[in-house]
């Protein structure tokens, strides 16, 4: 290997890439976009759900407990309707995701029995969001039976004591605010190095096919070796630049805490890069158009990274067959490590096995790549 | 190497053979070529002179036969070969989206030229094509003539001692091509030795020596004048009439002749005794309606030998 014909390389490609726009896009404004749309658009948090009310007591009771909807950040009341048929058309149409009926009797059988219940309505059409939202629509009802509770015991003269046998305190470690943007943000910077290694490497090789630049360079004693480290130095870079750029917006943009170490943080990020780059460049290869290769270079990077490494969907709540081939999806190592390094700040040694499983990934891959290439036009 | 006398040809072919699955591109073909010397490969598109080039830079495997580029084995040494190489492809294949001055630079780290002879060479190509002040210029902006010439400084910046051409002069207009030609033979002088193949007829003669090539066979080899002279198997007669066709139909099968060509609106007519036959052929042409306006002999040219080599190939196949 000589490093003048490897730098001669890099310099060609970095000048190709710094003169195709689509390249350009893709390394500098796919980051923003995945940073703005995924920051911003995606949240996976329940906060003001629309909730339309049916109160068919209208009483002060019932009124009280409608409030309680009204205060809780999780909801906000749309509207009030008179009818059935008027909540069965809110449901529909999805101007509100629950509706709460209050029953005419509600406050009747309260005093009478001493127990009443209302009625909620769930859109389940999105299952998650209807389980979060039941419970905290139970908090809020709670609240309300414990109001009644203390109530009727000052009415009656007794001491004011709630009853309430066992109570669970929790507190979330980690990511205190349960905000979701806290482990969507360092999942963002995995997609965006899958990104950039599937769409800018997997043109790198069949461009020169497509435009007969590869019938001289196969001409020219170049190494396939140093074909391959010069062609992914400057993807490498870009990616890094990339990385650091996610970091920087995360952190102090979006304000994700970052309690790693830059150092693994770098390691993690550069044996990522290395089985992206790696896998981009087997695609390109041997697709030699480049069009296909972009096609099926996100499909074998973004598409796994996206679904099966655990950014969005827990792994653990996915059926066992899957959960056994997310161990085949890099990308998992890599979430899974970002996500330690910036929610719990977990240091080299507790990331040994993301990290280790990474290496392996980046080695078998970097074999293979290097080997893929052969200077022939047969 | 001590190898003597032709051993030390840089360019060795010896019953080259590729098939492309049942399709013989190249036939057993064997040739050498001497240091200094410019070999030219003519021949009909397809007839193979691009795979038998290819297989000479290690870009294609031979299917059989053995070739050796500088003493140095194509399929054994295929690195060794093309540091000692300078290729132009048939398709421009330089990097549109770099620059004039990108291109060589890249070629100049690929093939390793030292940095402090590398400006100096730089200079060279880009002057010797012709595009001193556009050294800045993206490559694809530029016209074909300058495009080529360019190739051809990318493929000299390592000075090597041996230069495939691929014919660099199509579809470049006569004055670029005669400029081309022109720097062919300065480095021909140096002792570089040159393979170029071309189908314009006119260029065989700036050629040491011409190949014909046809269907994937050499059909004949030797330098432009021997071949003249040596492979036209009669003499040549211009006729100039006022209807060809009517005319080849008499002309084949008429006494004394052996093979009738049309170029462009005269026929060229190969005869046993052009003094004979100059005085039996009007009367078989007025015979059939045919008016001679000029029946003379003439010198054959690359294309006449051409003609009838390919000619003769076809009733051998």
């Amino acid at each position: 290997m000589r490093l003048n014909r490897l730098k001669a390389m890099a310099v060609k490609e970095t000048l190709q890439v710094w003169r195709d726009p689509r390249s350009l896009l893709i390394a500098l404004l796919m980051p923003f976009m995945q940073l703005i749309l995924l920051g911003y658009g995606v949240s996976l948090d329940i906060k003001h759900l629309p909730v339309c009310v049916f109160d068919r007591e209208a009483s002060q009771n019932s009124q009280a407990l409608l409030k309680g909807f009204q205060a809780s950040e999780y909801f906000t009341i749309v509207e009030a309707d008179a009818n059935y048929r008027a909540v069965t058309t809110a449901l529909d149409r999805g101007t509100c995701r629950m509706a709460i009926v209050v029953p005419p009797d509600f406050t009747e059988r309260l005093t009478d029995t001493g127990a009443s219940s209302i009625q909620a309505l769930v859109d389940a059409t999105d299952t998650n969001t209807a389980n979060i939202a039941t419970g905290y629509a139970q908090a809020v009802v709670g609240g309300f039976a414990a109001n009644v509770q203390l109530e009727a015991a000052g009415a009656a003269g007794r001491p004011l004591q709630v009853m309430a046998p066992v109570a669970l305190q929790s507190r979330v470690w980690f990511n205190e605010d349960l905000s979701s943007r806290n482990f969507i943000i360092p999942g963002v910077i995995a997609l965006v190095m899958a990104l950039v290694g599937a769409e800018l490497t997997s043109l790198t090789i069949s461009r020169e096919w497509e435009r007969g630049t590869m019938e001289l360079l196969v001409s020219t004693p170049v190494t396939p070796m140093e074909v391959m480290l010069g062609k992914l130095a400057p993807y490498f870079i870009i990616g890094l630049l990339d990385a650091v750029f996610c970091l920087a917006v995360g952190v102090f943009w979006f304000g994700v805490p970052f309690r790693g170490e830059l150092v693994t943080l770098f390691i993690a990020t550069s044996l990522f890069l290395v089985v992206v780059l790696g896998i981009g460049y087997l695609i390109s290869v041997n697709i030699k158009s480049q069009v296909g290769a972009a096609q099926i270079g996100l499909l074998v990077t973004l598409m796994p990274t996206t679904l099966l490494s655990g950014f969005a969907f827990p792994i653990d709540q996915m059926p066992l067959p899957i959960q056994g081939v997310t161990y085949l999806v890099f990308a998992r190592y890599y979430i899974t490590a970002l996500k330690a390094l910036f929610l719990k700040g977990s240091g080299l040694h507790d990331l040994a096995a993301p990290l280790a499983a990474m290496a392996i990934y980046a080695a078998v891959v970097a074999y293979l790549a290097a080997r893929a290439f052969r200077k022939s036009l047969d | 190497m001590t190898g003597s006398g032709k051993n030390d040809d840089p360019v060795v072919a010896e019953n080259l053979v590729k098939r492309f699955g049942t399709f013989t591109a190249v036939d057993r073909i064997s040739f050498r070529i001497a240091r200094g010397e410019i070999v030219g490969f003519l021949g009909p598109n397809g007839a193979g002179k691009s795979t038998t080039i290819r297989m000479l830079c290690g870009l294609l495997a031979p299917t059989e036969g053995r070739a050796t580029v500088a003493g140095f084995d194509v399929t054994r040494e295929p690195e060794r070969v093309r540091e000692r190489i300078g290729y132009m492809s048939q398709k421009f294949s330089l990097y549109g989206d770099l620059t004039v001055a990108e291109n060589l630079r890249f070629y100049g780290g690929i093939y390793r030229v030292k940095s402090a002879v590398l400006p100096e060479r730089m200079r060279f190509a880009v002057a010797m094509a012709g595009l001193a002040g556009r050294e800045d210029a993206l490559v694809r902006s530029l016209a074909g003539g300058w495009k080529q010439r360019l190739a051809l400084g990318c493929a000299i910046l390592h000075r090597p001692p041996i230069l495939f051409l691929d014919e660099p002069t199509s579809g470049v207009d006569p004055e670029s091509r005669r400029r081309f030609w022109e720097l062919i033979h300065t480095m021909a002088e140096d002792g570089v030795s040159v393979l170029v193949s071309t189908h314009y007829m006119d260029e065989a003669e700036y050629c040491n020596r011409i190949a014909l090539i046809d269907r994937g066979r050499l059909i004949a080899l030797d330098a432009p004048g021997e071949l003249k002279r040596r492979s036209l198997d009669g003499a040549l007669l211009l006729v100039e009439c006022d209807t060809l066709g009517p005319a080849i139909a008499a002309l084949q099968g008429a006494p004394g002749v052996r093979e009738v060509a049309t170029f462009g609106n005269t026929l060229h007519v190969l005869v046993e005794d052009a003094e004979a036959s100059r005085v039996t052929l009007p009367p078989v042409l007025a015979a059939k309606g045919v008016h001679v306006t000029r029946i003379v002999p003439i010198a054959p040219t690359i294309e006449d030998i051409f003609v009838q080599l390919v000619g003769r190939n076809a009733e051998a196949a």
